[in-house]
C-alpha cells in the first residue's frame, strides 16, 4: 500500500503500520502508515466509519492500536476537541476552561495566567466567563471548548469534526479563527471534517482516507501561503483545489487516472 | 382551595342527610371538633413521626449517597449487589418487624430504621444512575489529562449526579412520611410517647373516627412539609449547579 509523503525528518505525530480492528472480522483500520510534521496543519476527509476519530484518539493515547507503533516521538502535550463541545453544565465558562489545568496539577497562579489568555484567544469578554454552558450559544460554547483544549498550551491539537453542528457562517469565522491561533502559536493540528472547503481553507494537505479498512490513503498538498484570510474562498485556484478533493472523495479515495 | 370547600360542604350536607353516624363518617365539623380537643396530643404525635421521618430520610441520603459512591467503582460490585438493594424495596416491612423489635426494642430508633429500610432505595438507584451514566466523551476528557479515580468522581461523577440525586430524593422524602408512620405502626410506640402512626392505630380501634380522620389530615400534612422543603432545597442546588431550568433528568435503571 502506499504510505503518504514524509514530510519533515522528525514528524511531530506518526502512525507505523498501525491497525485497528474492534472484533477480529471488522478491521476499522489497517496497516496505516501517517505523519504530521511539526507545525503542520493536516486535515483528515474520507466517508462516515472510515476511521477518522479511530485516527485522532489513537493519537491521543485514548485508544491502543491491534497491531503497529503510534510514535509521539517529541512526547508532546496533546489537546482533543469533540465533535459535541462537552462542556461541564455546573462549571461556569471560566471553571471549565480550567479543568485541565486542575487534573494536570498546575498551580493556581500559573493556572489564572493561562485561562485569562486562553479566554482572550477566543475573544471572551469578562461578562460571559461567569455564565454557565446553557445560557451560551452553540459558537460560544464551541469556543469554549476551543479555549479549554488550549488552556493547557498544547503541542499538538486534535480536532474531531468541531464544527460539524454549527451554521457556515460561524464555522467560516470559527475556521478563521483556528487559523489565527495556528499561526500564532505553530501548534500541529490533526484535523477531522467532512467539509471540503474547511479542510482546503485549514490545511497544508488533505489526506484523503479510503472507504474501506486496507485501502490506499491518498493526499492533496494544499500550498496556499500563510497568513490566509477570508478572502482565499473566493479565489479560483481555491475552488479549483476543492473541486480536486470533492471528486477524489467521490472515487473512494483513488487518485484521478491520468 | 374552591374545590375544597365545595367537598367539604357536600360531605357536611351528606352525613347530615343521610344522618351516617359518626363513627363511620364524621361530618367535618366533626373533624374539626376532633382537631380542636384534641391538638396538643396531634402536635407532639406530628412532632414526634416528623422527627423520625427527618432523621430516617437523612440517614438515607447519607447511606444511600455512600453505597451509590461503592457501587459506581466497580462494575461488579454493582451488578452483585444491586440486588440486594432491590431488597430494601420488596420487604415487607410487617415480615421483618419482629425481626426489628428483637433486635433494637420498640421505640424511636426502630421507628428510624424502619424509615431507613423504607426510604432507602430510590437513593441508591438515582444516584448510582447518576454516578455510572456518564457520556463516554467527557470519561475520554478526563483520560486525556491523566484524571485518576479520585478527580473522575470528585469532579465529574459527583457533580453529575446532583440532578438524579435531587429526583431521587424527592421520592425518598414522600416514602420516609410514609415509612416512620408504618414504622410506628409495628415498631413505635410505648404507652408515653408515641407519633402519628400510632394514633391512627389506636383512634382506629376505639372508633373515635373523628379523631382518626384528624389523624390522617395530619400525616398528610406532614408529608406534604417534607416533600415539599425537600423539593425546594432541591429546586434551590439545581439553579446553583446550572440547571436554570430546574428540570430533572429521567432515572434509568443503572447498568
Amino acid at each position: 500500500m502506499e504510505s503518504t509523503r514524509t514530510t519533515a525528518t522528525r514528524p511531530a505525530l506518526a502512525l507505523r503500520q498501525v491497525s485497528v480492528a474492534f472484533d477480529p472480522d471488522h478491521g476499522v483500520l489497517e496497516r496505516v502508515d501517517l505523519e504530521v510534521a511539526d507545525g503542520e496543519f493536516v486535515t483528515l476527509v474520507g466517508p462516515s466509519g472510515c476511521g477518522k476519530s479511530t485516527v485522532l484518539r489513537l493519537m491521543a493515547g485514548l485508544l491502543q492500536p491491534t497491531s503497529g507503533q503510534v510514535g509521539l516521538p517529541n512526547e508532546p502535550r496533546i489537546a482533543l476537541v469533540f465533535q459535541e463541545p462537552n462542556l461541564l453544565p455546573w462549571r461556569t465558562v471560566e471553571e471549565n476552561i480550567r479543568l485541565p489545568l486542575e487534573l494536570l496539577g498546575v498551580d493556581s497562579d500559573e493556572s489564572d495566567r493561562r485561562v485569562s489568555k486562553s479566554l482572550e484567544l477566543i475573544g471572551f469578554g469578562s461578562g460571559d466567563v461567569q455564565k454557565r454552558p446553557r445560557e451560551l450559544s452553540g459558537g460560544m460554547r464551541m469556543r469554549v471548548s476551543l479555549a479549554r483544549a488550549l488552556v493547557t498550551e498544547p503541542d499538538v491539537l486534535l480536532l474531531d469534526e468541531p464544527f460539524a453542528a454549527l451554521d457556515d457562517l460561524l464555522r467560516e469565522q470559527l475556521n478563521e479563527e483556528l487559523l489565527a491561533i495556528h499561526s500564532a502559536r505553530g501548534t500541529t493540528a490533526l484535523f477531522v471534517t467532512h467539509n471540503v472547503s474547511e479542510a482546503v481553507f485549514l490545511s497544508d494537505r488533505v489526506v484523503v482516507m479510503p472507504e474501506a479498512a486496507g485501502g490506499n490513503f491518498t493526499e492533496v498538498t494544499v500550498d496556499f501561503p500563510r497568513p490566509r484570510t477570508a478572502s482565499l474562498r473566493a479565489e479560483a485556484a481555491f475552488a479549483e483545489l476543492a473541486g480536486k478533493v470533492s471528486a477524489r472523495l467521490r472515487r473512494g479515495g483513488q487518485e484521478e487516472s491520468s | 382551595m374552591g374545590l375544597l370547600l365545595v367537598v367539604l360542604a357536600v360531605w357536611q350536607a351528606s352525613v347530615w342527610w343521610f344522618e351516617w353516624p359518626p363513627f363511620l363518617m364524621p361530618a367535618p365539623s366533626d373533624v374539626a371538633g376532633a382537631v380542636a380537643d384534641d391538638g396538643d396530643r396531634l402536635l407532639v404525635a406530628s412532632l414526634r413521626t416528623g422527627m423520625a421521618a427527618l432523621t430516617g430520610f437523612t440517614a438515607s441520603l447519607v447511606a444511600g449517597v455512600l453505597i451509590a459512591v461503592v457501587f459506581s467503582q466497580s462494575r461488579l460490585v454493582r451488578q452483585s449487589c444491586y440486588p440486594y438493594a432491590i431488597f430494601l424495596q420488596t420487604v415487607p416491612i410487617i415480615a421483618i418487624a419482629p425481626l426489628i423489635i428483637t433486635w433494637f426494642g420498640t421505640g424511636f430508633p426502630s421507628v428510624v430504621l424502619v424509615t431507613l429500610i423504607i426510604s432507602l432505595f430510590p437513593i441508591i438507584a438515582s444516584t448510582t444512575s447518576g454516578l455510572v451514566n456518564i457520556d463516554e466523551d467527557l470519561l475520554e476528557l478526563f483520560r486525556l489529562y491523566r484524571a485518576d479515580r479520585w478527580q473522575v468522581l470528585w469532579k465529574l461523577r459527583l457533580p453529575h449526579a446532583v440532578p438524579y440525586l435531587v429526583t431521587g430524593a424527592r421520592t425518598s422524602s414522600g416514602m420516609a412520611v410514609i415509612g416512620a408512620i408504618v414504622g410506628e405502626f409495628f415498631v413505635g410506640h410505648t404507652t408515653t410517647h408515641y407519633g402519628l402512626g400510632h394514633l391512627v392505630l389506636s383512634t382506629s380501634q376505639h372508633l373515635k373516627t373523628a379523631n382518626l380522620f384528624a389523624a390522617v389530615i395530619a400525616s398528610a400534612l406532614l408529608g406534604i412539609a417534607l416533600f415539599g422543603a425537600v423539593t425546594w432545597i432541591g429546586t434551590f442546588l439545581l439553579s446553583r449547579w446550572g440547571n436554570a431550568g430546574g428540570q430533572t433528568p429521567h432515572v434509568a435503571n443503572p447498568g
